[in-house]
């Protein structure tokens, strides 16, 4: 705090240089920016690992990596996806945005904050380094389930304290959001008036802090089991395999809505600027973004339909699942109805919003037909759920954050993006993530099990295609990439309120947003 | 600077208040787990070490069944293996075998042992009416001890399954109170 106070006496940036400058920075604005720069590049080593996953599935047999080695991309596609890219990026735009949103001239604990930035590039070393210990990096799934966990060689041990150094970074993350939207508000901004990017992340941060503990509780018994002699999850020592699936997912369903509220709320930012038209229903998105987080500790069982639970349960947990459809679906119609008669463009950031709400809504609807007990039973573990929850994590908080990238971009460098470039890379990804992964629902349907470097000679086609799609979809990202230089080195200048019809704070600054801002509290009317 | 000072504190209340919640809740992970052998136990989906009871008590002669024993031990110096290794039964037959085992340790221990069944399939066919695995045993220094074990493979079981593997682990009970009721593998 200290800090903070005395950087308000000066008036431009002030202070170490260079890579200093970096590491030592409270700025939110900076933090910001290395977040989503730090995301950025786990996104693309997350990618170079799903592309070697499709390259390996081209074709049947196996060409390019031995099965072991396929099991440890699969796992760490997904950790690294999951801790590294979608959740970092995520806190990257809160902090740029929140304080910008609410009219604070920073994060609550501005230090704090740096820590639970640099805590992440150890966890990235270790979790990657994990690739080159003796017996490889852990192939336990990103689930980690015992008793697989307990058995893998010294890169489980790395993956599970790069785990607990990611928990401690999210949670503390998680703390600053709510501190900071609870208490930094300018004068007049009610709860209510609060943008509803805020809200979601109000949100999420909760959720956050309830559940990133039980997960961190989870690997440490999985830790205690490998190497302190208990039984947990061991049943040869007494312990019970299943119950590691139930803490796991206790966990493992609220953070489906960590990447996914959030998404929600930068979306509803983007419809009403590029529909000229104020958010239709806000009270009703709260209400909707709540009931989704209390919903999410009551469905966690329903990802272990096949593990012999009575019939009971089954009932319990598919129905509690399916109520979820109500409020998502009252966001999905309120999304559409703020576009019904507006005056609609469709620049980059409003074409991935769109482009958001169809695809994520196709995996909405894969994932209400997951939740039937008798149809999960078929499908599960099968490339169905792949589909399923890369249309609603890739086409959902990807497609949210590519969204928030290009509407917030111009507020960060000052410079509008090339908006050709951005509708190129909007085409491209919308078309090969399709191409991708449209044809799992099939592979999934007709048995095509997941995790498996090798396939059934009928899977060859689909397969095929969706390779081609994903080496499809992964260049794209290129095109982002270029899109993101080119708009930092220079471009059109872009205004203060850069959209015609953008509401909000962030809006009354200048583009790009200095050092400093609202270090006096606007006063909303 | 008031209204500085006054923020700054109540966001320290605040961290405060949010960082004991994730302790909590860092707790509550662990809470999770006798929660959750209680909730088997009241349930009793996790019965695998309690005697099983047999109504129908036909024997079907046409089919034979062949059982084969296995023994484990899971970090614990004990001598512990069948006295036969397989034997053939008719589905709804009485029948009864022993395991032997001994403490090579010159203290008394207690273990448990927990049944598996290959196929997996099989378990819920398997009735055991008498078992070392329904309570912990307790041998005395270099003690031997031979355990009967008496059971009926239920006429139901599917045709294809012709041979049944009954594997037991014995482990350790000492830092974990599990092992006298809820919590054996699942089935």
């Amino acid at each position: 705090m200290a800090a903070v106070m005395s950087d308000h006496a000066h008036g431009a940036h002030h202070g170490p240089t260079g890579l200093m400058r970096w590491i030592t920075t409270t700025n939110h604005k900076d933090i910001g920016t290395m977040y989503l720069v730090f995301s950025f590049i786990m996104f693309l080593s997350g990618g170079v690992l799903a592309l070697t996953i499709r390259a390996e599935l081209f074709q049947p047999g196996l060409q390019i990596v031995r099965p072991e080695f396929f099991n440890q991309l699969t796992t760490m596609h997904g950790l690294v996806m999951v801790f590294g890219a979608v959740m970092p990026a995520f806190v990257g735009f809160a902090n740029w945005q929140i304080p910008l949103m609410i009219g604070a001239s920073d994060m609550a604990f501005a230090r704090m904050n740096n820590w639970s930035f640099w805590l992440l590039p150890p966890a990235a070393i270790l979790l990657i380094g994990s690739f080159f210990v003796p017996g490889g990096a852990t192939a336990a799934g990103w689930t980690l389930y015992a008793p697989l966990s307990v058995q893998m060689g010294m890169g489980m041990d790395m993956a599970i304290f790069a785990l607990h150094i990611m928990g401690l970074s999210s949670i503390m993350g998680a703390i600053n959001i709510v501190v900071t939207v609870l208490n930094m508000r300018a004068p007049g901004m009610t709860m209510m008036k609060m943008p509803l990017f805020c809200w979601t992340w109000l949100i999420t941060a909760y959720l956050l802090i309830a559940v990133m503990p039980v997960l961190a509780g989870a690997v440490t018994m999985v830790l205690a089991d490998r190497h302190f002699g208990t039984s947990f999850f061991d049943a040869a020592g007494g312990g019970d395999p299943v119950m590691y699936q139930h803490i796991f997912w206790f966990f493992g369903h609220p953070e489906v809505y960590i990447m996914i509220l959030p998404a929600f709320g930068i979306i509803s930012q983007i419809i009403p600027t590029f529909s000229r038209k104020p958010l239709f229903g806000y009270a009703s998105m709260v209400y909707a973004t709540a009931s989704i987080a209390i919903l999410s500790f009551s469905v966690w069982a329903h990802h272990m339909f096949t593990t012999g639970m009575p019939a009971a349960g089954q009932l319990f947990f598919m129905y509690a699942t399916m109520l979820i459809a109500v409020p998502t679906g009252v966001k999905v119609f309120n999304w559409v109805a703020t576009m019904w008669r507006g005056s609609l463009t469709f620049e980059p950031p409003m074409l991935f919003a769109v482009g958001f709400i169809f695809v994520f809504t196709m995996g909405g609807f894969t994932g209400l037909i997951c939740a039937i007990a008798p149809i999960d039973i078929q499908v599960q573990d099968t490339y169905y759920v792949v589909a399923h929850f890369h249309y609603v994590l890739v086409a959902g908080s990807l497609f949210a954050l590519f969204a928030g990238a290009y509407y917030w971009l111009p507020k960060w460098t000052g410079h509008m993006p090339d908006e050709r470039i951005g509708k190129l890379h909007f085409w491209c990804s919308m078309i090969f993530f399709n191409v991708t992964f449209f044809p799992m629902h099939f592979l999934g349907l007709a048995g095509m099990p997941r995790r498996i470097p090798d396939y059934a000679l009928q899977f060859a086609d689909f397969n095929m295609m969706a390779s081609i799609g994903a080496f499809g979809f992964g260049l794209s990202q290129l095109i982002f990439l270029y899109a993101v230089v080119k708009c930092v080195r220079g471009g059109e200048k872009a205004s203060a309120r850069v959209w015609e019809g953008a509401e909000g704070l962030e809006w009354t600054v200048p583009s790009p947003a200095p050092h400093h801002t609202f270090e006096e509290a606007p006063v909303v009317r | 600077m008031t209204t500085q000072g006054r923020v700054a504190a109540e966001n320290r209340r605040l961290l405060v208040r949010l960082a004991i919640a994730a302790v909590v809740m860092f707790g509550f992970g662990f809470l999770l787990v006798p929660f959750y052998e209680k909730i088997c136990e009241v349930t009793g989906i996790n019965n695998l070490i309690k005697p099983d009871t047999v109504a129908n008590t036909q024997v079907d002669l046409a089919r034979s069944i062949t059982i084969q024993f296995d023994a484990n031990t899971h970090d614990l110096p004990w001598q512990f293996r069948p006295l036969q290794t397989q034997i053939s039964v008719h589905p709804g037959e009485l029948a009864t075998v022993a395991y032997e085992v001994s403490n090579t340790r010159s203290e008394p221990v207690t273990g448990q042992a927990v049944p598996s069944y290959g196929p997996q399939l099989a378990g819920q066919y398997f009735r055991k009416l008498e078992c070392f695995c329904f309570a912990r045993q307790t041998l005395a220094a270099g003690e031997t001890r031979t355990m009967p074990v008496a059971f009926v493979v239920d006429p139901g079981l599917p045709a294809d399954v012709r041979v049944i593997t009954l594997s037991y682990t014995f482990f350790e009970v000492a830092a974990r109170r599990v092992a006298g009721e809820g919590a054996g593998g699942n089935s």
